[in-house]
């Protein structure tokens, strides 16, 4: 019976067989945009969340938060100056020493390593940053700032403290813990990053130009220097960025090793605060609006500092790979 | 070119290339010089008490039982939480929207999340979550954890669905699949070694990850496996703890800074080894 009518009149296709599909793929499709809208909706969320919550401070205090280096609970007076200050000071500390050492990781990879070695020392350059921040944070305070205060700091204190011009931020009383330290802990921890980024563009320079190079008689550092460094430099400046953004935003290892101090002094042996240290010391025992309302404002100036940083550094390295082989 | 000019060449490219040599000699001293002080702090403080005892009241010795459980109940649920929404929004991103505006700014900001500071991810739980229910929870904990992994979870999804040759999904539709089906069964399917490996970094990722805890879980000196309280992790053990004066207390802390940091390089290592058995097959 049914064959019959089967045959005398055929399925529609379209609204059979096709449809269940249809709406099926569109619940899909849809599901999918919604967390992708979601992910991207994460990130206005975050700045309005944060701007609320931080508003009984940025009222109280108005733009004199951010020029106003007293940091007083027990008055209630807070100004973000002096955690801007260690932000700023522990990360351009970071990026002064960690940018020639993923510079050199980065070109030893590429230029020198035997091929056999690259894919483990690559990936213990990576493990670098797979080992927790707190990790870096307790072998700092430690091992490192002892170490530091009693073979480094006078060292540096003898030489540099008596250069020209520089002699101040060398100077004072060594005990390790610090703004110096904070950077070199820092930096450490951003060479991955850094050098990760920096490998990947150098690989993307066209192996033609670099035989061109060899070919008329350069040496491995004038090919480095000449070809490879010119068409991958926009790239670099990404890496370098990305490596910013997360010295700025790095909280753990700093806040063990920064000495915990509202301070603004010329010696980088002096103790400081920076926003995430101040953050992570502080927020459990703020019980004061206002002195919570503070370090949330805190938080959303490192947070918007941060983004701005990474979004260049995103769109320094997209350019670099939208732009393979068009220039050099 | 006179001979001292060539000379000079030579030795500054020598000189150049052997302080690259030296730069990657310091970065793996400095690996070593790390791994080797967490042995022998964390080997010294290692015990079977760890496994059986609470963390302890100040002055006297103990375990770490409560935080273990607790850090691995907060990860393994953020693992839960961050798993299908990182997948769902990586097939959009691959699949569906590959060049559109929400597709291209999702990109964008998903990468940025990726570095974005995690204490701050713990600040904005706090005022979303904390703040409204008044009191600190364990799924607190999870959903600030979740929102470092979910980044991590896209972008590995992501780039591995671009991997798949369009051929596949050619075939797939003209046997008259709908597209749900070729994405999930055929596409998804045939990389879900690099999905794991993406996973496996997130969980990683998370396991050490301190600063967003501290505002949302907090700690618990004693046992709970109550998501809705406050609850004891090792990450937050080892901060507390490190930064107190006593010797029971900081051997503690070196020993769960071991275990983290043994648990976060073995997920690494088995990730990569996921990854690359993918590769090569």
């Amino acid at each position: 019976m049914n064959a019959t009518v089967a045959v005398g009149r055929a399925p529609d296709p379209r609204t059979t067989a096709i449809s269940p599909a249809r709406w099926q793929d569109a619940v899909f499709r849809g599901t999918t945009r919604l967390f992708a809208a979601l992910v991207l909706a994460l990130l206005a969320s975050i700045i309005v969340a944060l701007g609320i919550a931080a508003a009984p401070a940025l009222k109280a205090f108005g733009f004199g938060f951010f020029v106003t280096d007293v940091w007083n609970p027990v008055t209630k007076q807070f100004g973000a100056l002096a955690p801007l200050y260690g932000t700023v000071v522990t990360s351009v500390i970071a990026l002064l020493i960690g940018i020639p050492l993923s510079f050199g990781i980065a070109l030893f990879l590429t230029e020198m390593c035997p091929v056999a070695l690259r894919r483990p020392l690559g990936t213990a350059v990576e493990l670098l940053a797979a080992i927790p921040s707190i990790i870096y944070g307790m072998w700092g305070l430690f091992v490192f700032a002892p170490f530091f205060a009693d073979h480094v700091q006078p060292l540096l204190a003898r030489t540099l403290g008596a250069a020209w011009l520089i002699g101040p931020l060398f100077q004072g009383a060594p005990n390790g813990l610090g703004i110096l330290t904070a950077g070199i802990i820092l930096a450490i921890m951003v060479i991955p990053f850094i050098a990760s980024v920096m490998r990947d563009v150098f690989e993307v320079v066209p192996p033609v130009l670099k035989e061109s190079a060899y070919g008329i008689g350069c040496t491995t550092w004038e090919v480095v220097r000449n070809i490879v460094l010119p068409y991958t430099r926009i790239g670099v400046v990404g890496g370098v960025m990305l490596g910013l953004g997360r010295a700025l935003g790095e909280t753990m290892a700093v806040t063990f090793v920064i000495g915990n101090a509202y301070r603004i002094r010329a010696s980088l042996f002096e103790p400081g605060n920076s926003i995430a240290s101040a953050v992570a010391n502080e927020f459990n025992e703020a019980a004061d609006p206002v002195h919570r309302g503070a370090l949330i404002a805190l938080g959303l100036v490192l947070f918007v500092l941060t983004v701005a940083v990474l979004a260049a550094s995103r769109v320094l390295i997209a350019r670099l790979s939208r732009g393979e082989g068009r220039h050099t | 070119m006179s001979p001292s000019r060539y000379r000079l060449r030579l030795f500054i490219n020598r000189f150049n290339l052997a302080m690259s040599l030296g730069t990657m000699a310091l970065g793996m001293l400095f690996l070593l010089w790390i791994l080797v002080v967490l042995v022998q702090n964390g080997y010294a403080a290692l015990s079977p008490t760890l496994f059986t005892k609470m963390t302890p009241p100040p002055g006297s010795s103990g375990g770490l039982l409560n935080a273990i459980v607790g850090s691995m109940l907060i990860v393994g649920t953020a693992t839960f939480i961050s798993t299908p929404i990182g997948i769902l929004a990586g097939i959009y991103l691959a699949e569906f929207g590959r060049d559109g505006w929400l597709a291209r700014s999702t990109r964008f900001i998903n990468d940025i999340l990726l570095s974005a500071p995690s204490i701050i991810l713990g600040l904005f739980v706090y005022t979303i979550v904390v703040l409204p229910t008044q009191h600190f929870s364990g799924w607190a904990g999870s959903m600030a954890l979740a929102l470092i992994a979910i980044p991590v979870v896209v972008r590995t999804t992501e780039n591995m669905l671009r991997l798949v040759p369009s051929s596949m999904r050619e075939a797939a539709v003209a046997l008259g699949a709908p597209m749900w089906k070729v994405i999930l069964m055929v596409t998804l399917k045939a990389v879900r070694g690099g999905v794991v490996t993406g996973v496996l970094l997130a969980l990683a990722r998370m396991s050490g990850e301190t600063a967003p805890l501290m505002f949302t879980a907090l700690n618990n000196q004693f046992w709970s496996a109550d998501m809705n309280g406050p609850m004891a992790n090792l990450p937050v053990v080892i901060f507390q703890f490190a930064m107190s004066p006593f010797d029971d207390w900081k051997a503690l802390a070196w020993a769960a800074s071991l275990l983290i940091t043994l648990a976060v390089l073995l997920l690494n290592i088995l990730a990569r080894t996921v990854f690359r058995q993918r590769a090569m097959r």
